[in-house]
């Protein structure tokens, strides 16, 4: 299991990437956190997850 | 006229020589110079940050008094220039860098490359995504400050700084978006931008 923004989820094998498809996640407007780094944009093919990963997905909302 | 060495003395009494060295050998850069930007700056003048580097491409409006730290003299100038000479009504002894420019990907480097710290202080989303990313992965000891969500009349105690890497922190709600039909408001906006200037302080009162 891989700890999403706080919820468990069963993505264990996914690449970050294929995770972020199946969300309503704009990828124009995020930055992504695992395990206490930034996961550089071109890397969210490769980079894979695994079980006890811990992510953080930032998404940034307009306004300043 | 109050001397350099009067003003130091002073903020020296207040804040102690430790944080107040820290806060004359840092540089933050301000990305943009609206609501946010042009209250984090004057903040960080007041604390002792003697570098700032400023960054907006912009001139100030009418509807920017509104909300955002500049004069109604100041309407049709240049956002670089007239906060600058704000800052330095408040403390004539910092030094000022100004770029009159966009911030992209291509020019980063020759703008941000002496920032210790970095305020991310635009409006727009992409942007706001497009810096933190830009920053995080290039500059491994540069901190970032990023805001997210402070639109609106909700709670301003909604507003909140989260850590979410070592060097990355998010100030805002997070959900509160203009381009869902929130405006801005100046309080608000006021309590992320304190929010923002805070974590730098906080930052270096941290750094050994």
């Amino acid at each position: 299991m891989v700890k999403v923004n706080g919820e468990m989820l069963d993505i264990a094998g996914k690449s970050v990437k294929e995770y972020l498809l199946t969300t309503n996640y704009d990828m124009t407007r995020i930055a992504v956190e695992k395990n206490g780094e930034i996961v550089p944009k071109a890397q969210y093919d490769s980079t894979i997850l695994k079980d006890d990963d811990s992510l953080e997905v930032v998404s940034f909302v307009g306004g300043g | 006229m109050i001397s350099q060495s009067e003003w130091n003395n002073a903020l020296i009494e207040r804040h102690g020589r430790d944080l107040f060295n820290k806060a004359q050998n840092t540089t933050v850069a301000v990305c943009g110079l609206g609501g946010l930007g042009s209250n984090i700056a004057p903040l960080l003048i007041r604390m002792g940050i003697k570098r700032l580097i400023l960054i907006d491409f912009d001139k100030v409006d009418l509807t920017n008094i509104h909300r955002q730290n500049y004069l109604l003299s100041d309407v049709g100038r240049l956002k670089t220039e007239a906060l600058k000479d704000g800052l330095l009504k408040i403390c004539p002894f910092g030094e000022i860098i100004t770029h009159n420019e966009k911030i992209t990907e291509d020019n980063i480097h020759s703008l941000l490359s002496e920032a210790d710290i970095i305020c991310e202080a635009f409006d727009n989303a992409e942007c706001k995504a497009m810096l933190v990313n830009y920053i995080l992965e290039h500059y491994p000891k540069k901190y970032i400050i990023s805001a997210s969500g402070m639109a609106g009349l909700n709670e301003a105690d909604l507003i909140k700084t989260r850590r979410i890497t070592d060097r990355f922190y998010l100030c805002g709600d997070g959900v509160s978006d203009i381009d869902k039909g929130f405006s801005l408001c100046a309080s608000r906006v006021a309590v992320c931008a304190a929010h923002q200037a805070h974590c730098v302080i906080r930052i270096l009162n941290e750094l050994k």
